[in-house]
């Protein structure tokens, strides 16, 4: 449909724009700013914060612009008296009840709450104090999230995410009035309730009313430790995405750099993570042949299809709350990182002599899911909790800012070997649909000892930021021992964001669909858009991200798992074979069904 | 004591016309020429509001919409008002003949009731009579039925757009503007919502004629209004009033010979001081209510008042959006820091900035509208916040 042009003033300049667009958007056309809190480019419109509010002329009430369509002959005023009187007074309200302990806060200096209040140079507060002395008490259950109310401007931001985008709605609006608040159900601890830890909530928070649960100090304190051997991993997408956080543009590549960082901060060796992504390959790629080989050629009942991913913790924790039906679904791989604190803790500590119990791992994760994943009971593996501590790629930039790093004059260095070797399959891993791209460069290419038949490499159909993608793809003449997948289609999907895995769940609960895998990542875009990635998000972020692991990529000299040489030097020297008898006890893991309440 | 209060007898009227018969009469005209003679009689809003009855229904019969629905507010929460648990109880028939006759005009063929909560006990009396009237439509092949709803106690659901939201299952809480009912309310369809009193007005007007009504009242306010008369008087009750009248007539008929001020229009109604009863006019032009006027005499302290108000408000306020949630915390907590000599007195015209605020960016009519008590009690009564 044709959508009629409206002609309007913003601030006497005339403007035209497509009917339906808010006043807001029709003044960003202008170059105007106005101040925003509850409104995000992910969710859908609220207007209740009223910070953007501005006066339209006639009109008897300012227009909250977040909300506000436009209108034929609309005059609008941004900055109006009426405007920022009325604008001033809504900063000094949302302050009055808000800790504002800004020097003790971990989002000092990255709260727009705080940067409202500096531009109005809010000065001594006009109205009384409100914080609810109760509301300080900070909710720190959960080794991912920490939820402080004191800090909460009711902006519902997180409401928002966890429903729309999350489809779980862990954290909801409770009581009215002045008691009004965002709680979980029955305002239980978050480690109680259905929270997935995936920590877009985290990412939408304009204050530090949610945060990641921090780990810095104890991270100093394995480094400063004479005694301890601190090896750090990093997640594809940190490297893409690390700069945001030390003034660099979005989408910036800074692998390099991040590496040289790391070793500046004191860490023993400085390993990757994509080792273990080529590897999770390598294991995934061969149980799905082997289920597909179970079902289609055994006729064995007991094999599940269609086989779903198991990188994504916050996936996991979803799936155990809401699907636990599903759960045999569910690839029995550990997800890159913790097989990476499995190996590092036998192979590796072995290989470089160093006691098991001597080591500390560390990771670097786009990520805060994977701060409750390494606590599980089932990732103690090597004997002792496989993987120490996890810090989100914000928490990293942070470190790098106290130790004095210059980030941008620092040169660039080599992951260290071995665990360090990695190839372009596994830094897409970061991106919605990539860890199916890896897994099918290297299924194929074993059942029918070809390249994918795609340019490049480049499996186009399952990537881009649709939230559900379908892909088939015709296997055909195949080597010998792959003879019953002759002429097969293998049907594909892909899911990112978790209101998306639950739409495909329920179409493969259903029967209505006929997959063979599933990928999902638990957040929207993958881990490029993961709950501990700089802050903002938006598409246009997450487009950017995306391009940069792409191109991360394009850039490998190798491209395909199977080709890693340290991964195939792992199972020459140690692990045997995908599926072996090391591999399920070190690489492998089981689920368990969780309660909704 | 002689009054000059005109009083009325049209909602409760008996005048053995059963109300399907209004409804079979009028549906034989055309939607148009209802909605002229609604137009016509100058009915306003009876909730408070006051936007042309006629107005709301012909926008609402313009939209293109396979849906549409007709839902009567009887979700009567302001403090001080009564008289629609009154017209539910006693004339309920006419109440769904005006929803019946709104269907008819704006092609709706579900209407509901929106009952406040703290009404339940009228529910079963409505139901039964309700199903009398829907078989009653039925056999009379009228495409229209009508089905009651509770409200759960929230004072904010009064709001149309928040009981839609509350209609639908969700937080009561109002939406953001536009679009607006007629575009968009029940379930996103275009939607009618009026207030009891209204409906029943629209029957009446419909059964009558517009002159009869259109008589009454005065140019801004036409017709007669069904007022909750509370506080200081010996008469507390439902009357049925012209509008337009000047308060000191109706503090000389109500009120104990004592009376110091009228709260007209509720909690968020204007407290009127009794140097100002003659210059005010009780209507559209003056001051409107939905029906609340509560009448207090020289025992009562204003503060009190104010506080019991803001703390009503505090309370009730839905807690979405800022001004109003944080806003009404600022004006309790601020006239008992006053009192308390915590602040200063001027402090009392910070918070009447503060209103200003309130009252044009606030989401909602709760929030716009906690302005009114504050600054008319401050304004007449400003000494006894202080001392």
């Amino acid at each position: 449909m044709n959508k009629y042009l409206v002609n309007l003033k913003v601030n006497n300049m005339p403007v035209s724009v497509e009917e339906g667009t808010t006043i807001l958007d029709a003044a960003r056309k202008l170059n105007l700013r106005i101040p925003t809190l509850c409104n995000h480019p992910d969710l859908t419109v609220a207007g209740n914060c009223r910070v953007c509010v501005v006066e339209v002329k006639g009109a008897r009430v300012l227009a909250a612009s977040c909300a506000a369509p436009v209108s034929e002959g609309m005059e609008v005023f941004t900055n109006s008296e009426k405007v920022r009187i009325a604008r001033k007074h809504i900063v000094e309200l949302l302050l009055s009840e808000h800790n504002a302990d800004c020097t003790k806060c971990f989002k000092n200096g990255h709260c727009e709450l705080q940067d409202l209040a500096s531009e109005y140079r809010i000065g001594d507060h006009v109205f009384l104090d409100l914080v609810n002395q109760e509301y300080k008490m900070q909710d720190i259950s959960s080794p991912s999230v920490v939820k402080d109310d004191s800090k909460c401007i009711r902006c519902q931001r997180c409401v928002r995410t966890c429903h729309e985008l999350q489809g779980i709605s862990a954290l909801a609006v409770t009581n009215k009035g002045d008691h009004q608040r965002i709680a979980t159900f029955l305002n239980k601890p978050l480690n109680d309730v259905v929270c997935s830890n995936c920590g877009q909530c985290i990412n939408r928070c304009p204050t530090g009313a949610l945060t990641e649960h921090n780990y810095i100090e104890e991270v100093w304190k394995a480094i400063y430790d004479p005694s301890k051997f601190v090896v750090v991993q990093t997640a594809p997408a940190t490297r893409i995405a690390l700069g945001e956080d030390l003034g660099l543009p979005v989408g910036e590549r800074v692998t390099g750099r991040m590496v040289s960082a790391l070793k500046k901060l004191g860490f023993s060796k400085v390993l990757d993570t994509d080792f273990t992504a080529d590897l999770t390959i390598l294991e995934e790629g061969t149980e799905l042949l082997t289920r597909l080989k179970k079902a289609l050629v055994d006729k064995d009942d007991s094999v599940v299809l269609p086989m779903m991913t198991s990188c994504s913790p916050g996936w996991i924790k979803f799936q155990e709350h809401m699907y636990p039906e599903l759960l045999d679904n569910l690839s029995t791989c550990k997800s890159p990182q913790q097989m990476f604190g499995a190996l590092a803790k036998t192979y590796y500590a072995d290989k470089i002599n160093i006691k098991a119990q001597d080591m500390i791992v560390v990771s670097i994760m786009p990520c805060v899911a994977k701060k409750f994943e390494c606590e599980r009971t089932e990732m103690r593996d090597s004997g002792y909790q496989d993987v120490d501590f996890v810090l989100t790629t914000r928490e990293l930039a942070m470190m790098i800012k106290q130790a004095g790093i210059d980030f941008n004059k620092i040169g660039e260095e080599q992951y260290d070997s071995i665990l360090g070797e990695s190839t372009g399959a596994a830094v897409i891993f970061g991106a919605t649909g990539g860890v199916m791209e890896a897994a099918l460069r290297t299924a194929y290419e074993i059942v029918t000892g070809r390249e994918v038949p795609f340019t490049n490499l480049n499996i186009q159909p399952v990537r881009g930021m649709e939230g559900i993608k379908e892909a088939s793809i015709k296997i055909k003449n195949v080597k010998p021992e792959w003879s019953f997948l002759e002429g097969v289609d293998l049907n594909v999907a892909i899911a990112h964001g978790l209101a998306n895995a639950r739409a495909l769940m329920e179409k493969v609960k259903s029967g209505e669909a006929n997959y063979h895998f599933i990928e999902v990542m638990g957040c929207p875009g993958g881990c490029i858009g993961g709950g501990g990635q700089p802050i903002p998000t938006s598409p246009e972020i997450r487009k950017l991200r995306t391009d940069a692991i792409y191109s991360e990529d394009a850039n490998m000299p190798l491209r395909k798992s199977h080709e890693n040489p340290e991964v195939v030097e792992v199972y020459k020297n140690f692990l045997g074979e995908p599926l072996g008898h090391k591999s399920h006890d070190l690489l492998h893991t089981h689920y368990k069904p969780r309660k909704r309440y | 004591m002689e009054t000059k209060l005109k009083k009325v007898d049209i909602i409760f009227e008996d005048d053995k016309t059963s109300p399907i018969t209004i409804l079979e009469k009028t549906i034989k005209r055309s939607a148009d020429e209802i909605i002229l003679d609604l137009i016509d009689s100058g009915l306003k809003g009876r909730g408070g509001a006051g936007f042309p009855t006629g107005l709301k229904w012909k926008f609402t019969r313009n939209e293109d919409s396979d849906v549409k629905y007709v839902i009567c507010n009887a979700d009567e929460g302001e403090p001080g008002t009564f008289k629609d648990r009154e017209i539910l109880d006693r004339v309920p028939e006419k109440i769904f003949t005006g929803m019946a006759i709104c269907g008819y005009v704006i092609g709706a063929k579900e209407g509901y009731i929106y009952l406040r909560g703290e009404y339940n006990f009228l529910l079963k009396t409505l139901q039964s009579k309700l199903n009398k009237f829907n078989g009653e439509l039925k056999q009379k092949n009228i495409d229209f039925a009508i089905y009651l709803r509770s409200g759960s106690g929230a004072y904010v659901c009064g709001e149309e757009s928040a009981l839609f939201e509350s209609m639908e299952g969700k937080r009561g809480e109002p939406r953001n503007k536009p679009p607006y009912p007629t575009v968009a309310g029940y379930n996103s369809k275009p939607t009618v919502i009026n207030n009891v009193e209204t409906l029943v007005y629209t029957t009446m007007i419909c059964h009558m004629g517009p002159e009869q009504f259109k008589a009454l009242g005065t140019n801004d306010s036409r017709g007669s209004k069904v007022f909750s008369v509370s506080g200081d008087t010996p008469i507390a009750g439902i009357y049925e009033l012209e509008l337009g009248m000047p308060l000191n007539q109706f503090v000389d008929e109500f009120g104990d010979g004592d009376t110091k001020a009228v709260q007209v229009g509720g909690a968020s109604g204007h407290c009127v001081p009794r140097k100002k009863f003659n210059d005010t006019i009780i209507g559209f032009e003056g001051i409107p209510t939905g029906g609340s006027m509560m009448i207090f005499n020289s025992t009562r302290s204003m503060y009190n008042v104010l506080h019991d108000y803001l703390e009503f408000f505090t309370e009730e306020c839905c807690g979405q959006c800022t001004p109003c949630r944080v806003g009404c915390q600022q004006l309790l907590k601020g006239i008992e820091a006053v009192k308390r000599g915590e602040r200063s007195p001027s402090y009392l015209d910070d918070l009447k900035n503060l209103t200003t605020t309130m009252k044009i960016a606030a989401k909602c009519g709760l929030g716009q509208s906690v302005g009114n008590p504050f600054n008319s009690i401050i304004d007449n009564f400003r000494e006894e916040i202080i001392y």
